[in-house]
């Protein structure tokens, strides 16, 4: 009973992070921003829906104590780390070459990473 | 009733279809491959959330490669993006 609100408390959270970042990406003005929006945003909210299925996992392992979800929670968990490193250095690489294509953000004033670069 | 977990699939995918919006309008290269990373992201949610709908844990085996490789050609479009390829 616990846990299926839990689920749907998961699902819900993850959903709505994931349109917030959609919507950042339609309606923000420069990459960068976008990047930002996008991002963060479903990374946090693809996480909440991989722990909605880790919870579902667990529940029905301990009511019925069948193996088979045990491995649905461990897959899923390998799946959500891997996702997080992967979102956050690719978005990190996607800046760097945004930058190094000579796209600049708009109103931006000092630029530090030019002096790094030669 | 309906299970939630169909619905989750349903409003995820409208929202991958809402990002391939910028995918088509973005005005430089760099919008389209953060609009394909997105792409990327919301399938492996799309494809854990199935595996559960189904009932395959195979799904969930292809969402994990799926992240990997996606990793590496985000890594491959930021270097062509950069000019070091």
């Amino acid at each position: 009973m616990i846990a299926d609100v839990l689920i749907l408390a998961c699902l819900a959270v993850g959903i709505f992070f994931n349109a917030l970042g959609i919507a950042g990406l339609l309606r923000f003005p420069d990459v960068y921003t976008r990047m930002h929006a996008t991002t963060k945003m479903t990374t946090f909210g693809s996480m909440f829906t991989a722990l909605s299925v880790i919870i579902y996992g667990a529940a029905l392992f301990l009511s019925s104590g069948d193996g088979q979800y045990v491995t649905l929670s461990v897959h899923t968990l390998i799946a959500a780390i891997s996702l997080a490193f992967t979102n956050a250095v690719g978005s990190h690489a996607i800046a760097r070459g945004a930058h190094k294509a000579g796209i600049k953000p708009a109103p931006a004033i000092v630029d530090r990473l030019e002096e790094f670069t030669p | 009733m309906i299970d939630p977990w169909y619905i989750a699939v349903c409003i995820l995918v409208i929202l991958v279809c809402l990002s391939l919006i910028r995918l088509f309008l973005g005005p430089t290269a760099a919008d389209r491959a953060v609009a394909i990373d997105t792409v990327n992201t919301l399938s492996v949610a799309v494809l854990i959330l199935l595996g559960v709908a189904y009932q395959q844990i195979i799904f969930i085996d292809v969402a994990i490669v799926y992240a990997l490789l996606s990793f590496v050609s985000t890594l491959y479009i930021a270097k062509y993006l950069g000019g070091e390829l």
